[in-house]
């Protein structure tokens, strides 16, 4: 079925010559479904022509596995010919996609969080690009917020996967550095029912704050487990959680918690000099006003970026030479590289021969859950 | 040890066995169905995870995608005996069975949609939940697993796995991506002695008991149960003396949908079930079956109960291993057993 769609994509796009193809690559089932389902969402949303040149994307789903990105990448390159690939959803396939993307010289811009796809930029990697916030910029956010409000010992509690180990990673340096430290650190699985023993664990060892280090709603275990047991700290949870759903099946279990997110999860609070704040609107109005109202999450808003970017790379590469042609997707990469000032949904773009993501400060915001919603945190 | 702290240990250990009792009802529901069926029953997970979601599907005041999968099931094994009765040239019956299933899939869809937007009390969601997932059992088992009645138990195993895999992806449709959790039961605590616990974890513990009391009574006291349990002991000889073993296998999945959604409406609030989280809490049961060696009830109750004290005290003491302690478990048990035991050839019928 999959097959037979994107064979008859493959048909009518061949009807036109100067189309530009779009391969699109996303997990929109899997373990990691809560974020690819928006991510495809989007490309629906993405515009059908640019510079006057149709736009054809192709979107197939790798089910969250590694082998299924690869396969689906060679897919879309040799059958789909494509000029652009965006994806995938999670990072350990967006690293095994790169080999992929770079032998064949095609553009990628990956939707996954973790710094080593992008860097260092390399010869392979001069080919890859990416959108979301790496942890990196979002673990030295909450250190900082914790630092901030007098935090010196810090409890950990993460997915027993690479999520959670890429977390507990990022925090222990980033605490190191600012001379925090990690008092304890457990693991859960996604789907256990319990997490007591860990949770006394923690409490025992009693930390100023802790954070959980957790996606969508499997994080709310452990910050109710806390509450159960009294625990009177700081409670911060990751980008991870910045969904409707979260809120919805965590309730008053997840009052309170405090975490980093991009800045289009509160773009309706953000100040009117914000330059993001209209970016952000734009997208969520759109998003909902297609699927209906709150479905709107922030892990969509990165395929709007990606969008963004190439509805800014393009108009520069048809100068120079014709979609489906090498020369085309070689000035795509460049003009890709050479993207200044771009305002996404999830801050501002400058990206640069040495960062293929090009995001700063300004690409995240601390947030608490306050009355069942998301509330912004003054910035010091 | 820290874990030996008169502080700690009561706590970890009465987790463990909250945890351990729901496991014990799915690794019994395993035992059962391997005995009377001879299916590795690999989708019971996804039960759990249908009660769970279907609850709470309710609780929001939607119609749960249960309706839609019931209904297809229905109308699928509806044809397939339509198809049967009229290859033996019996028209007549053929469309009595499809009439009584449109009749019957009218009623449920009626009732459902009639019911899910009132958000009646919990009681009635709770019995809504269990007439909507309970089907799904008889009918799978009448589309999936009547048909290769005669087959090995590898070619059952494989289907099995197949269904699992199916039913992952239609929860996933159903349901969506997110998880969900339903209200507890009972809310507070009550404290025994120098322990507190949590109402809700003491319910669990008691419906866990009730339950397996009650199967207990159905085996020994019962027709349909002697009848289950003749089925299991020799099925050639079951049948010589008039025990169909459609009627039982299709008994059989009844009670294991049953099960395992009550299993999923009691750790429903303790857990943020994902429409994939059904495979490892399935698994932990089987390890308890394994450990019963998919014959004895008690050895696989007693198992699943130590499965769940040891992830109890694993996750206390070494969290980052649980999941590699609990299954590592099932090495010594199936060395003890192969030693202790001695190879008959399977026998093939």
């Amino acid at each position: 079925m999959k097959k037979a769609l994107f064979l008859s994509v493959l048909a009518l796009s061949s009807l036109a010559a100067a189309e530009i193809r779009v391969g699109v690559i996303v997990s929109a089932t899997g373990p990691a479904a809560s974020l690819g389902i928006p991510e495809k969402n989007t490309v629906a949303l993405l515009p059908q022509t640019i510079a006057g040149q149709p736009v054809v994307y192709t979107v197939l789903d790798d089910a969250s596995d590694t082998t299924a990105a690869v396969t689906n990448a060679r897919k879309l390159i040799q059958e789909g010919k494509v000029d652009l690939i965006i994806g995938t959803t999670t990072t350990p396939a967006s690293l095994a996609m790169i080999d992929v993307v770079a032998e064949a010289k095609v553009p990628m811009i990956s939707l996954a969080a973790s710094e080593g796809i992008i860097k260092p930029v390399d010869a392979k990697r001069a080919w890859v690009f990416k959108t979301p916030q790496t942890d990196a910029l979002m673990a030295a956010a909450i250190v900082q917020h914790m630092v901030q409000n007098k935090v010196r010992t810090i409890g950990y509690i993460g997915f027993n996967d690479a999520y959670g180990e890429g977390w507990a990673s990022e925090l222990k340096k980033n605490a190191a550095a600012r001379g925090l430290k990690v008092v304890a650190e457990e693991r859960y699985g996604r789907s256990d029912t319990s997490v007591t023993g860990q949770i006394l664990k923690l409490v025992a060892a009693r930390p100023d704050a802790i954070l959980i280090g957790a996606s969508g709603v499997p994080a709310v275990l452990p910050q109710k487990a806390l509450k159960d047991r009294g625990y009177a700290g700081k409670i911060y949870q990751t980008h991870g959680v910045a969904n409707a759903d979260f809120l919805r099946v965590g309730g008053r279990d997840v009052e309170g918690a405090i975490l980093p997110a991009g800045p289009v999860l509160v773009a309706d609070q953000l100040p009117g000099t914000n330059p993001t704040r209209k970016v952000g609107l734009a997208y969520m109005n759109l998003y909902e006003a297609k699927y209906g109202k709150d479905t709107v999450s922030t892990f969509g808003a990165h395929m709007w970026d990606a969008g963004l970017l190439m509805q800014k790379a393009v108009p520069a590469a048809l100068k120079k030479a014709k979609p489906g042609t090498p020369a085309f997707r070689e000035a795509l990469r460049d003009a890709l590289e050479g993207t200044r000032n771009v305002i996404g949904a999830h801050g501002i773009f400058n990206l640069s021969a040495t960062d293929h993501l090009g995001l700063d400060a300004r690409s995240r915001v601390m947030v608490q859950v306050v009355d069942g919603t998301w509330k912004l945190l003054p910035s010091r | 040890m820290q874990i030996f702290d008169p502080s700690i240990f009561p706590i970890l250990a009465a987790d463990g066995l909250t945890n351990g009792a729901v496991y014990a009802l799915l690794s019994l529901s395993l035992v059962l169905v391997f005995a009377v069926t001879r299916v590795i029953f690999v989708p019971l997970g996804e039960f759990v995870v249908f009660g769970t979601l279907t609850l709470a599907a309710l609780q929001l005041g939607r119609v749960p995608g249960t309706l839609t999968l019931v209904l297809i099931l229905l109308g699928l094994a509806a044809l397939m005996d339509a198809a049967g009765h009229l290859r033996r040239r019996q028209a007549g019956r053929a469309a009595l069975t499809l009439g009584g299933a449109l009749v019957l899939g009218g009623c449920a869809w009626a009732l459902t949609h009639w019911l899910a937007p009132l958000k009646p009390p919990l009681p009635v969601q709770v019995l809504l939940t269990l007439a909507l997932v309970a089907p799904l059992g008889p009918l799978l088992y009448r589309t999936v697993f009547q048909p290769l009645q005669n087959a090995t138990v590898l070619v059952l195993l494989i289907a099995s796995v197949a269904l699992h895999l199916v039913l992952t992806g239609v929860a996933l449709v159903f349901f969506g991506p997110e998880g969900s959790r339903t209200p507890p039961f009972a809310e507070g605590n009550v404290t025994l002695g120098q322990v507190t616990l949590s109402t809700q974890s003491l319910l669990v513990m008691l419906v866990s008991a009730l339950l397996m009391l009650a199967l207990y009574l159905f085996f020994e006291r019962t027709m349909p149960g002697k009848a289950l349990r003749a089925t299991a002991v020799n099925r050639l000889g079951a049948r010589l003396v008039g025990i169909s073993p459609s009627a039982a296998g299709t008994l059989t999945f009844t009670l294991a949908a049953l099960i395992g959604a009550l299993g999923g409406m009691l750790i429903g609030p303790s857990v943020a079930m994902t429409y994939d989280s059904g495979f490892l809490i399935g698994l932990k049961g089987f390890v308890g079956a394994i450990i019963g060696g998919l014959v004895s009830y008690p050895l696989a109750a007693a198992g699943a109960l130590l499965v769940g004290l040891i992830e109890s005290f694993a996750s206390f003491s070494l969290s980052g291993w649980k999941e590699v302690i609990v299954f590592t478990l099932i090495l010594p048990v199936l060395l003890w057993r192969s030693l202790a035991t001695r190879h008959t050839p399977e026998d093939e019928e």
